[in-house]
């Protein structure tokens, strides 16, 4: 325990005041007024944010979303409120933020790649069953359709509900669960357009009351020969009858007019029938590794998955390299304090980095327009830019040197600040010629600082969607593949493969990524281990 | 640990801010913000005041274009009924958003949107059919029931109509042309003149706009699906692997920047209504969502029917339709089909929409009335006359960035054949 070991280690006696300020040092500590304040405020946030949470997920009956909200609250509180596990008072909100965020994200990620989530299977089979049940609810053909009054049997918002209905001639029928009854049209007003106004025994519900009790009335429904009486609407309704019917001894859906029958095919999530053809309502399940092994086995998809692997290296290294070079130039040659107007050079070079990538994107889109742009109207070419492969990857790459080296320039100035001058000066003195002395003393102590920098810069823009995506959408396309163009990173090619194609492909997606996040995390980690070498230089 | 009375306080301090969020809750039942439809605080405050709303309400959604119009819709509703109706703009992708909150279980009851959503939004269960009797179903345009039309079943109840057509520059071009050759011509003839410096202005870009470039296709003799006997777009024939689909974009490649230039790929939905404006075109294939444009900027222009090509078939654009949605997950499902159904189908609800949101109206009375005081409307619709409806079937979707790229191609310079048969194959494989 660090407390008692600080304390022994000193020969002095203990203080006789209890030492204030350093946290957790002395368990007879007596907390400040303000803090003990911000604690109660801070802790009764926590508390109020932990019971909000609580309903909703009580009531979704999602039990263990609530075990990880009590669990949570009890360990802030547990930290908090006593004086022990100094360390966990600050890591906690970090950590807890962590695995909200990163950790839960990731792992759900990956858990969806092993699915088949997406645009048509989003659901439960019994969710897939009820839409398709429902949707088929059809109009029994030469049915009557009737004029609706909702009203209820006694106090509008408690009694049983029934229907008040009027065929097209005017006859009165009184309509509940157990079935249609004529009425008296005696007991029953009219409307002029034939609704019923008011009847014995029943109080009609306008339209807000009705919209109140929405959840008793879609329960009712008037059961008949040929089908039921459903509302549709509040002021009308008609005999209906569901065509498809799903029946669990075959586990399949009949439709009892076309007679066409689906059966569930559970390791695809669809009802189909003999000749493939499926229904629209799927339903999610889990397919193993057939999302991940489909990346590498699908001719289609892995025919060009290395081609843009390679590009994908390449646009990522050279947009470091490039806006790296051009940073650190602009950098050394501002460095000098016998350079004048330093300020405003600074200034005026910074202006991309200030301006919203975004939208700087898509200036550069139509700069490089063919006939309309900017660049081909300075240099009076007429270079189709995003047409063939070459010119639009180095279209691309021209976008990222120009949003890029301000940032570079910022961080190679401050490291190029934090070299001490006398180490260049003694080398001067020694006799050596500039680029010698920068290459064998100023570069390497600048790669110490900045190598952490360049490799995430690299991990940023390995998967830079939008520097691609806003300007050449990928593009250009070979005219046989439509899919992988020349300019395309594997995370704008998973985009267009998981959602381009028919609908959201979430699993396929998920699959992809989880391949990317591998790739940009051995290589993160190989680089940060070699340039942990570079610290030997210091 | 020792416990002392500072730490007791604070713990019953925490206690006391936890029974105050049990309080301030402000729903009546405390789930109240659980997972099902957001009942939201109405915008319309005169309605919550009414003693006869009783907090079942109504949430729409619509993109930023139609909002105004839906929310004076609703205006009248909830004087009418004294049901809050409350509209919420969503700006981008309305149509994945609302997938993805209906999933969350936070959909809205209404949801306006095109017509060819409808296959995504019933493959998701998303939508539940709208009942209509056949007298209400014969009042509005076949065309825009035939488009909310899937599998048999009315999905939604559409509003809109519309189409692309041709915008020209009276001043510059006084007569419409009647054939794609003879504006090429006549386009060349002012580009000789200097007064104009492109002949067309249609959307191509490097990826290829498709939904522009279909009634050029379908006059070349091409099409997309086979119909069935009843009209329903059958998706295993496949128009794109037919021969009249290389013919049709042969023809579209003698037009290509390879030919008379009319169409260029450095043409893109962004540049084109400035092209027009700035008078660097006269003629421009664009639709209704373009007028607001041209008004601001005051340039003239005149609407007439796209010109097909000499000697071959009429140029049968795309027809879209708009239309509301009722959600299946409603928690009002019987107010919110009423208002789908019976109200907003209502014609002098339906005129006050087109007057805060000008496009051809769905219903034919209204229409007529409309087409009488509003020029543009009746050549709009005139225009698309003879149109394909866009089809809505899921299978649709595979089709549009494999074809687009197909026609960028083409008009770059690539041998059509090839290149039609390669978006073919590709679209024949993902549609299975």
């Amino acid at each position: 325990m660090a407390q008692s070991d600080t304390r022994l280690s000193t020969d002095q006696p203990p203080a006789k005041s209890p030492v204030r300020n350093i946290p957790g040092l002395s368990e007879r500590r007596i907390p400040s007024g303000t803090g003990t304040l911000l604690r109660i405020a801070v802790l009764g946030i926590v508390a109020a944010l932990a019971v909000f949470g609580a309903f909703p997920l009580i009531e979704n009956e999602s039990w263990v979303g609530l075990a990880i909200l009590v669990l949570a609250t009890a360990v802030i509180f547990a930290v908090y409120i006593t004086p022990r596990a100094v360390p966990l008072k600050y890591l906690i909100p970090g950590t807890l933020l962590l695995l909200a965020f990163m950790v839960y994200p990731v792992l759900n990620t990956v858990a969806t790649g092993f699915s088949n989530f997406g645009d048509g299977h989003r659901g439960t089979k019994e969710q897939a069953i009820e839409s398709i049940e429902g949707n088929s609810v059809t109009q029994v053909a030469g049915s009557t359709v009737y004029q609706l009054t909702v009203a209820a049997e006694g106090d509008p918002a408690t009694g049983d509900l029934v229907f008040l209905l009027t065929d097209p001639d005017g006859a009165p029928f009184l309509g509940t669960l157990d079935g249609l009854q004529e009425l008296d049209p005696g007991s029953v007003e009219l409307s002029d357009a034939g609704r019923i106004l008011t009847a014995e025994g029943y109080t009609p519900l306008d339209i807000a009351q009705a919209g109140a009790r929405s959840a008793d009335l879609a329960l009712l429904s008037v059961p008949t020969e040929a089908g039921a009486i459903r509302s549709s609407g509040l002021s009308q309704a008609f005999e209906g009858s569901p065509q498809s019917a799903y029946d669990e001894a075959c586990d399949c859906i009949t439709n009892v007019a076309t007679g066409a029958v689906h059966t569930a095919d559970d390791t695809v999530g669809f009802f189909v029938d003999e000749n493939g053809d499926n229904l629209a309502q799927g339903w999610r399940v889990n397919v193993g590794f057939r999302n991940f092994t489909s990346v590498l086995t699908n001719p289609t998809i892995a025919k060009y998955f290395f081609s843009i692997l390679v590009w994908n290296f390449v646009f990522a290294i050279m947009s470091v390299l490039l806006t790296f070079a051009l940073g650190l130039l602009i950098a050394l040659v501002l460095n000098n304090e016998r350079l004048r107007g330093q300020r405003l050079y600074r200034s005026l070079l910074i202006l991309p980095y200030a301006m919203p990538a975004f939208a700087m994107y898509l200036v550069w889109r139509d700069m490089f327009n063919t006939d309309f742009g900017l660049i081909n109207k300075l240099l009076g070419t007429d270079i189709n830019w995003f047409g063939t492969p070459m010119s639009a990857r180095i279209a691309v790459l021209v976008v990222q040197l120009w949003l890029g080296y301000s940032y570079m320039f910022l961080v190679c100035t401050g490291a190029l600040q934090s070299i001490p001058a006398d180490l260049t000066e003694a080398a001067q003195v020694d006799g050596a010629k500039p680029f010698h002395a920068f290459r064998t003393i100023t570069f390497p102590l600048l790669l110490v600082a900045l190598a952490p920098l360049l490799i995430a810069s690299f991990a940023f823009n390995f998967n830079n969607f939008t520097a691609i995506f806003l300007t050449t959408e990928g593009g250009p396309f070979p005219a046989d593949n439509p899919r992988a163009g020349a300019t395309d990173l594997l995370i704008t090619y998973t985009y267009r493969i998981a959602f381009g194609g028919a609908g959201a492909q979430y699993g396929f997606a998920a699959a992809i990524s989880v391949f990317i996040f591998l790739i940009v995390a051995v290589i993160s980690a190989i680089s940060f281990r070699r340039t942990q070498a570079l610290e030997e230089v210091n | 640990m020792r416990w002392n009375r500072l730490h007791a306080a604070a713990g019953l301090a925490a206690l006391a801010l936890v029974v105050t969020a049990c309080g301030g809750d402000g729903d009546p039942d405390s789930g109240g913000t659980a997972g099902g439809t957001d009942t939201d605080p109405p915008e319309t405050s005169a309605a919550s005041e009414d003693p006869g709303s009783t907090g079942a309400g109504l949430t729409i959604w619509a993109d930023a274009e139609r909002t105004p119009a839906v929310e004076a819709a609703a205006a009248t509703f909830t004087e009418e009924n004294g049901v809050e109706v409350s509209v919420e703009t969503i700006a981008e992708e309305l149509q994945t958003q609302y997938v993805t909150a209906h999933q969350a279980g936070n959909a809205p009851d209404l949801v306006l949107g095109a017509h060819d959503w409808i296959g995504n939004l019933v493959q998701n269960g998303t939508i539940d059919p709208i009942q209509m009797t056949e007298a209400k179903i014969a009042e509005f345009n076949p065309i825009a029931i035939e488009g909310v039309t899937f599998n048999g079943q009315v999905y939604g109840v559409p509003f809109a109509v519309e189409n692309v057509v041709l915008f020209r520059n009276p001043e510059l071009a006084p007569d419409a042309p009647a054939t794609f050759e003879e504006m090429v011509t006549g386009a060349q003839a002012l580009q000789a003149a200097g007064s104009v410096s492109e002949i067309l202005a249609m959307p191509v870009g490097e990826n290829g706009d498709p939904y522009h470039m279909y009634p050029l296709f379908t006059s070349a003799g091409g099409y997309l699906f086979g119909e069935d006997e009843t009209g329903t777009y059958d998706p295993s024939d496949l128009g794109l692997a037919d021969p009249s689909a290389a013919t049709a974009m042969a023809k579209i490649a003698e037009h290509g920047e390879a030919g008379t230039g009319a169409l260029k790929r450095s043409i893109t939905g962004e540049n084109l209504v400035s092209l027009y404006t700035d008078q660097q075109v006269a003629y421009m294939l664009s639709g209704p969502w373009s007028i607001a444009a041209l008004e601001t900027a005051g340039t003239p222009y005149e609407i007439s029917p796209i010109p097909g090509f000499e000697g071959l078939g009429p140029a049968r654009p795309f027809v879209g339709v708009q239309a509301m949605y009722v959600s299946s997950s409603s928690e009002n499902k019987a107010v919110a089909q009423e208002f789908a159904t019976n109200f907003f189908t209502r014609p002098e609800v339906a005129r006050a929409f087109y007057d805060a949101d000008p496009r051809a109206p769905a219903l034919t009375a209204v229409f007529e009335e409309v087409a009488a005081e509003d020029p543009n409307v009746a050549a709009i619709i005139e225009a698309g006359a003879d149109g394909d409806i866009l089809p809505a079937i899921p299978e649709m979707a595979a089709i549009w960035d494999p074809f687009g790229k197909a026609e960028s191609q083409v008009v770059g310079g690539e041998d059509p054949a090839t290149t039609i048969a390669n978006a073919a194959a590709i679209v024949q494989e993902a549609i299975g």
